[in-house]
């Protein structure tokens, strides 16, 4: 990981709170051009909310955010469509369009941005998408209820990458997968990221994903972020809520896991 | 950013080898133009695809340079390491994948579709009477064991179906008495009889609009409410959990609603019938100037006690099938969220038709037995 490689998401004194509860109080955070960034925290400290304030879906009662060097405002012009088109959110149910196939899903942010692209073409874009994403060849032309939960987060992928973004946005991606789908989406989205350059803001309970995937690793606690660094970086803070996570009775076992995996690749 | 990034362009050059196409510019998405309609147009056979001269690509652009490639024949020369590793990532995605669902003969899917609308409203049906089935089983179990009863749930909902619904029931009643009484006057005077109005408010409301109406009301609130309410239930597994406690869910949750519709309807439906009797009068002192006193005179006088009583037996069974189909389609609730909505809307259409077919009943037997 370069160290002074430029900064995709800087994010500033940001300040949010519903009615009288507070839940970011001057969050400073900087994701890196091209890395795995894996956010944690308890429950309700607002990690969904970060990442929502990020995309401009909830609008910071104080704060600055800066996408790629742009500042990112409320207004409606070409350049904030601009950069709108330079990231992919995926939500954490997929949040697919249930009135359309997964192709057609994939077709949509691409229709929209680009309306002069040939049918022909955009078929053939959410053929690839949707393959690259990791589903069946068959699965394009099937309807999300006729997904399971792992193929709709695939879904919700291939149309997070419909844009070829180069900041992707998961909340929660392995969140009610079992072990093995969890690990193939921890597996593709490693892949994908390296192999388009991905920059990945990855918002995550699972401490498995976190050990394989993530770069770094940033902890939301307090209303604010408490620490960022790799995991052995984290476990040398005394943070009592990062001491408790990483070494809770989970954390050791996910730890251990990433050991023995490492000692059978030696 | 630069708005005007170099857009993707390509040139045709003839060399020893063959043609030889030159890509410039960004390959990319918002750079692409019309660039792909014109490669497919391109028939020559194009021995080389050179994109040494392309400043940028992304997995778009690998794609069209790759089914290009694919089409024709042409060698992929000139690629920087970048494009070289989105061709390779998106020729491992290049398969033969199906985008749309396979179109299907018209006529096979209306036979389809009718078939499988039948078959869901035989079900339905069935359902429905399994459904009173079980409810009679629990009351039968309530009797013998009141104590059970949940009076508390049962008051409850006595609010939330007639004391809440007094206002939207009153203002409706309200307006549809004054408007019979305007259209009938206005018919009537055609004939010298707008004193006949009178006769009109009076039985049309007693027998027919106020329970009627009352009822579809009913039907819209608290019918799509009961609905609503039981499949996000349904759906967050309370009613499970219930039923593994032990408690049962039609005792706990359609009992209490039953009972409050059965109760509440002919309260509400009497009412309205007050209310739309109240409006009918009031147009005819202000319009047609039959005094207040005069209107209740001549109400006694043509208003039968049976008319009274026509709409009052029919609100409680209105009553048991708005509650009926409201729970009953809550409990059919399964899977996502979306069902919530389709169930609710099922609720209030399948009440209101069922009430009014019953409707029709009603007013043929009573005729029958000369409660005209």
């Amino acid at each position: 990981m370069d160290l002074n490689a430029p900064i995709a998401v800087k994010i500033r004194g940001i300040c949010n709170h519903f009615g009288d509860q507070v839940i970011h109080d001057g969050v400073d955070l900087d994701v890196r051009n091209g890395e795995i960034l894996g956010v944690v925290g308890g429950s309700g400290t607002g990690k969904s909310v970060l990442m929502r304030t990020i995309i401009g879906l909830q609008r910071p009662s104080a704060g600055e955010i800066e996408i790629f060097g742009e500042p990112m405002t409320d207004e409606e012009n070409e350049a904030q469509l601009d950069l709108r088109r330079r990231w992919g959110v995926m939500f954490q149910g997929g949040a697919l369009f249930s009135t359309l196939t997964v192709a057609e899903n994939v077709q949509v942010p691409l229709r929209e941005f680009y309306p002069n692209l040939g049918q022909k073409l955009l078929d053939e874009i959410a053929a690839y998408k949707v393959v690259m994403a990791g589903l069946p060849a068959n699965a394009a032309a099937k309807y999300p209820s006729e997904l399971s939960g792992g193929m709709r987060k695939r879904a919700g992928l291939a149309r997070a990458l419909a844009l070829d973004p180069r900041l992707l946005f998961l909340d929660e991606p392995t969140a009610g997968l079992d072990p093995i789908a969890a690990a193939g989406f921890d597996e593709l989205t490693k892949d994908l990221s390296k192999s388009l350059g991905l920059t990945v803001f990855l918002i995550t309970h699972d401490l498995d994903t976190l050990h394989a995937i993530c770069d770094r690793v940033a902890v939301l606690a307090d209303h604010k972020v408490v620490a960022v660094g790799t995991i052995p970086e984290l476990l040398a803070t005394d943070h009592p809520w990062i001491q408790a996570y990483f070494n809770g009775p989970r954390g050791r076992a996910a730890q251990s896991a990433v050991d023995r995996h490492m000692a059978k690749g030696a | 950013m630069s708005p005007m990034a170099s857009k993707a362009e390509f040139t045709e050059e003839q060399g020893a080898k063959g043609t030889t196409l030159r890509v410039s510019g960004r390959l990319t998405l918002s750079n692409l133009g019309d660039l792909p309609q014109r490669l497919d147009a391109l028939d020559d056979p194009v021995a080389q695809i050179d994109i040494s001269s392309v400043e940028r690509t992304d997995t778009v652009g690998a794609w069209i340079i790759h089914q290009f490639s694919g089409r024709t024949g042409a060698q992929i020369v000139g690629a920087s390491d970048e494009a070289k590793r989105l061709i390779a990532l998106v020729s491992q995605a290049d398969s033969d994948v199906r985008v749309r669902p396979e179109p299907v003969n018209p006529v096979v899917r209306v036979v389809t579709e009718v078939g499988d609308a039948t078959v869901i409203a035989m079900r339905t049906l069935l359902g429905l009477v399994a459904f009173f089935g079980a409810i009679l089983i629990a009351s039968w179990d309530l009797i013998r064991n009141p104590r059970r009863l949940r009076i508390n749930a049962i008051v409850h909902r006595f609010e939330l179906v007639g004391v809440k619904a007094l206002g939207i029931i009153g203002l409706m009643s309200f307006l549809i008495g004054i408007v019979i009484a305007q259209q009938g006057a206005v018919q009537l005077q055609q004939f010298g009889a707008e004193t006949l109005t009178v006769n009109l408010v009076g039985r049309i409301t007693t027998r027919e609009l106020g329970v009627l109406m009352t009822a579809i009301m009913v039907a819209g609130r608290s019918g799509s409410a009961f609905a609503a309410q039981i499949g996000t239930m349904k759906l967050t597994e309370e009613i499970d959990a219930m039923r593994t406690i032990g408690v049962s869910p039609i005792e706990a949750l359609v009992i209490p609603r039953m009972m409050a519709a059965v109760i509440m309807m002919p309260l509400l439906g009497f009412y309205a019938t007050l209310v739309s009797i109240f409006g009918g009068g009031l147009f005819c002192w202000v319009s047609l100037e039959i005094p207040p006193i005069t209107f209740v005179q001549r109400l006694q006088e043509v208003i039968p006690i049976t008319d009274l009583w026509v709409g009052l037996i029919k609100a409680p069974v209105f009553g048991a099938i708005i509650a009926l189909s409201g729970c009953f389609q809550g409990m059919q609730v399964e899977g996502n969220a979306e069902e919530v909505g389709l169930r609710t809307t099922s609720a209030v259409v399948q009440a209101i038709f069922l009430v009014i077919v019953l409707d029709a009943f009603f007013a043929v037997f009573f005729s029958q037995i000369g409660w005209i």
